[in-house]
């Protein structure tokens, strides 16, 4: 079988070219392997070759993005490569970036397999990782002689159409993607051992890690709560009745919006719940249960607050993601913001 | 959804019934409430009794809003 023929996209620093002062370098081509390209060339062996290299600047590409990837497109028309690799950008931030948007880019104009490498916190990650395979690599280029091999097994058997292995098996950062398998054992028996070797404070792997959750400071106290702005948000899905905007059940790809003037109590007939996650029964007989409007308009006449914002921000909670959950309330932050609300007291079921 | 508005600037307390969850991700003032399906309410009770429920949960609520914290702060309702 013929060599599969392979196109390396580098940065002007892997090039030799130079540092920051360099990285406005004009995209590039060049025949045979270059910088890093001398060791995939080793881990490639006889399979595959690294026919040409493809140089660009960091911050030319990133500055000029739809013209430099004009440029390597029509580079890759030229040399017609069976593979495309791109880095290790580790934890270079544009060359990340660059390296994904150029992956990505490639597989959609020729359909050929494309790899990159970088650390999990490069931007480029979270930006590409769901759709191409990224190896995961230590944040600097020392990490090099560990990224290498990795790539070009998991490179090889894209191009020869093998079975690809879950990321923990193949050291791609986890795309979302879920497969079903037949385990040799069962999930009640597996649990149970984690549990034990938990208990033993013996090592064990999760079969569903947590999202990473950051951290917020708080913000200062409101001093005078009883002339404060407050409005109500809910991930418990409270939606006016017959749920107008369509709010997803679960896995909700938007949140509401609705202006509760002049609304002194949540009744049976006009307010309900879209969230598929709890018994919907005690919500939709009266939605002042999780959204409660009737007694915050009850202090608003008592002045134990100033004012109930006029709109309330509204989701449904389950298995939404951290992601989306994060779009929604940026999104209306700011407007609560710019509305003049001072604080917020958000309900989940 | 908490700490986004926490980090857009605006004070926020957390009413949820999963108090654990709601320290996982992050929620800086916490008020636990009555049960998942409905945290403001019981639907066992008379709907003067539910109101009272609420009012109590609701002026813990404010309390925390009112208060100076300076790391996560779970705010118990004084039944």
């Amino acid at each position: 079988m013929a060599k599969v023929r392979v196109v390396h996209y580098i940065n002007q620093f892997y090039a030799g070219i130079g540092g920051e002062e360099a990285a406005g370098h004009v995209a590039e081509l060049r025949e045979g392997a270059l910088g890093p390209g001398a060791a995939f060339t080793v881990a490639f062996g006889e399979e595959a070759e690294i026919t040409h290299t493809i140089i660009c600047g960091d911050s030319y590409f990133n500055e000029n993005v739809d013209v430099a990837k004009e440029a390597v497109l029509n580079f890759i028309s030229q040399t017609k490569p069976d593979l495309f690799i791109a880095g290790p950008a580790f934890n270079a931030g544009r060359y990340g970036v660059a390296c994904g948007t150029i992956c990505e880019a490639v597989a959609e104009k020729f359909g050929i397999p494309v790899i990159t490498g970088m650390y999990a916190e490069n931007p480029g990650a979270d930006m590409f990782k769901e759709k191409i395979y990224i190896v995961s690599t230590k944040n600097s280029a020392a990490g090099m002689r560990d990224a290498v091999p990795k790539m070009v097994k998991l490179a090889l058997k894209m191009v020869k159409e093998d079975r690809i292995g879950a990321s923990i098996e193949e050291g791609y950062i986890p795309n979302s993607r879920r497969v079903n398998f037949f385990d040799q054992e069962r999930g009640s028996k597996r649990a149970v051992n984690m549990l034990l070797a938990k208990m033993a404070e013996k090592p064990f792997t999760t079969e569903f890690p947590m999202p990473d959750f950051d951290r917020v400071a708080p913000n200062i106290p409101i001093k005078d709560i009883s002339s404060a702005t407050i409005a109500l948000v809910t991930s418990g899905g409270i939606v006016p009745k017959g749920n107008p905007d369509r709010i997803e059940s679960s896995s909700a790809s938007k949140y509401g919006e609705y202006d509760i003037t002049n609304v002194m109590d949540l009744t049976e007939a006009t307010y309900e719940t879209a969230h598929g996650g709890y018994d919907p029964v005690y919500a939709n007989q009266d939605s002042d249960r999780v959204l409660p409007v009737d007694v915050l308009r009850e202090f608003e006449k008592d002045k134990k607050i100033g004012k109930l914002h006029h709109k309330f921000y509204t989701t449904t909670g389950n298995g939404t993601s951290v992601k989306k959950s994060q779009e929604f309330a940026l999104e209306f932050s700011h407007k609560l913001i710019n509305d003049g609300v001072q604080a917020v007291i958000l309900t989940s079921t | 959804m908490v700490k986004e508005i926490e980090r857009a600037g605006i004070p926020v307390v957390h009413i949820c019934t999963v108090t654990p969850i709601s320290m996982t991700v992050g929620a800086n003032r916490i008020v636990p409430a009555v049960a998942i399906p409905y945290p403001l309410g019981n639907p066992n009770l008379t709907l003067e009794q539910e109101k009272q429920i609420r009012k109590k949960i609701l002026d813990t609520a404010l309390e925390a809003l009112s208060t100076e914290v300076d790391g996560q702060t779970i705010f118990e309702v004084k039944w």
